[in-house]
């Protein structure tokens, strides 16, 4: 809470912006940290799953789960290093690589058709039957954009 | 034609709903043919995610605001340490001596008069008003609290309620002090607990539990025999249902809006310059909360009593709670935020999610019969 930045010195927030590739000023840096004291009620030095939930914005959405495993338990300089993806710097590979890690839940590397049929089963729950999911099988949609498949 | 299910989650009556208070979420109106790329592509929901994260206007509600330390210099240290020492060691001393005199006075007069009036209702019930207000206007003053009252002062009649924005329990002393409510409030353990079941039930105050689910319709007809009544002191209930840090208001509870009788509001606003008034329950009990309110300079505030509003014709008692929401936080410069002040004890129900997922999946199964 209040006297978190006194507790950063310009060492660490020079270790932390190195280690998110520069992605985050430094005043962006002892902000986000104001908020991980904030988030972490008892100064784990971390932020529990359930710490997560308790904002409730966060709670409500779809791809709450899937976040929460990549982000549950990280400390402050993997939290940074995480968060960096979402900033307005970041390269589009970096974002794409989060975007696929989101689809990937089993950790394997690969992205397969029934990775992708579950996260759209997340984003729509009870309001599309599987049925209507298997529209991507449909040869009508327009393949836009290329998933890399690392 | 493709055909939605609706929510299979059951609705929660009390809790207000969300999605009524806020617009529709066009977050994404996208047109036109559906492509693979609108399917696969989630970083609208992520970056939501990743915002809440970062910053959300829940938590803003709850957050303490502790002065900001200034005294590390030459001579404003020891300016701050006189400063300490005259908050601990002299007006310390004397609020609770206040406090103490004030409470033998109270105790000496009201055992007697709750005991020996038994016969004499009306008149019984009048001093033990008076009393009650001056148990409380000594409790101000052991904060050597400074409260501008604003406004005409609650008249009593029947069919009218009374409803504030709340900060800490010392708002319904701050307003006791000048006008006898009965109020609704959480049960408390505690010698808070003891004074709720002797001298406050005698001025007509009403219990609640939060974690009991059966509570609510005891308490709502409770709320409705209270209003009837005309020899009733006025009502006073909290519509946020739990401490707010007095710049933001979280939703109003229906509750109180919903019995048919007149809604008079009352906004509170207090001074920060002097001290944080804001109880954060879960970092402090109450009695650390008012030490910690004996040993500051004072605790001043702003309270309003505003216009009263009647239910207007066509309006749900949502949206009549909503405008009184309106008319206090405009008045006493608070933001509002969307959000159940419940939510700080527990999870929001899936029907939040399930609108939003509800959306999407319409979005994407009408842009398919294009």
């Amino acid at each position: 809470m209040g006297n978190a930045s006194s507790m950063l010195t310009q060492y660490d927030i020079e270790e932390v912006q190195h280690h998110c590739n520069n992605l985050f000023s430094q005043q962006e840096i002892v902000s986000l940290y104001q908020r991980f004291c904030q988030l972490d009620r008892t100064a784990k030095g971390f932020i529990s799953a359930d710490e997560f939930l308790s904002v409730p914005e966060f709670a409500l959405n779809p791809l709450s789960q899937r976040l929460l495993r990549m982000v549950d338990g990280l400390n402050f300089k993997d939290f940074v290093a995480f968060l960096s993806a979402f900033s307005a710097k970041a390269s589009m590979p970096q974002k794409i690589e989060l975007i696929f890690k989101v689809y990937d839940s089993d950790y394997n590397g690969k992205v397969t058709f029934n990775d992708i049929l579950d996260v759209l089963r997340d984003l729509t729950g009870g309001f599309m039957t599987d049925k209507q999911r298997e529209i991507l099988y449909k040869p009508g949609l327009k393949m836009d954009v290329e998933i890399p498949v690392d | 034609m493709s055909k939605l299910n609706s929510s299979s989650s059951e609705l929660d009556l009390d809790r207000p709903n969300i999605e009524d208070y806020l617009p529709t979420d066009s977050l994404h109106e996208p047109s036109g043919k559906l492509r693979l790329r609108d399917l696969l592509d989630n970083s609208p929901t992520l970056t939501e995610a990743a915002g809440a994260i970062v910053d959300d206007s829940f938590t803003r509600c709850f957050k303490s605001n502790p002065p900001e330390p200034w005294n590390w210099n030459v001579y404003l240290f020891p300016l701050w340490c006189l400063g300490v020492v005259v908050r601990y060691g002299i007006l310390f001393p004397v609020r609770v001596l206040v406090l103490t005199l004030g409470w033998i006075i109270f105790l000496s007069s009201y055992i007697p008069v709750h005991l020996l009036l038994k016969g004499h209702e009306k008149l019984r019930k009048k001093l033990e008003r008076c009393l009650v207000e001056l148990i409380c206007s000594f409790f101000v003053a052991s904060w050597t609290g400074v409260v501008k009252y604003h406004g005409p002062r609650p008249s009593r009649r029947p069919k009218q309620v009374f409803v504030a924005n709340h900060t800490s329990m010392i708002d319904f002393i701050i307003l006791e002090q000048m006008t006898a409510f009965a109020v609704i409030m959480q049960k408390h353990p505690g010698w808070v607990g003891l004074l709720q079941s002797t001298v406050f039930e005698s001025i007509g105050c009403i219990w609640f539990n939060r974690s009991e689910a059966k509570d609510r319709e005891i308490v709502a007809r409770k709320l409705r025999e209270h209003v009837e009544g005309a020899d009733n002191n006025p009502l006073l209930i909290f519509p946020e249902g739990t401490c707010v840090n007095n710049h933001y208001t979280v939703m109003f509870k229906k509750g109180a809006f919903e019995l048919g009788s007149t809604v008079c509001p009352i906004a509170i606003k207090y001074n920060k310059i002097f001290v944080d008034a804001f109880w954060n329950s879960r970092k402090q009990s109450f009695t650390m909360h008012l030490l910690q309110l004996m040993t500051s300079w004072a605790v001043v505030c702003d309270v309003w009593y505003l216009e009263p509003q009647n239910l207007k014709p066509g309006e749900t008692p949502i949206e009549f709670a909503e405008r009184v929401r309106d008319i206090i936080s405009v008045r006493a410069g608070l933001k509002k935020v969307p959000w159940d002040g419940y939510l700080k004890y527990s999870r929001p129900s899936p029907k939040h999610r399930e609108r939003k997922q509800q959306g999407f999946a319409e979005t994407v199964l009408r842009r398919l019969e294009e």
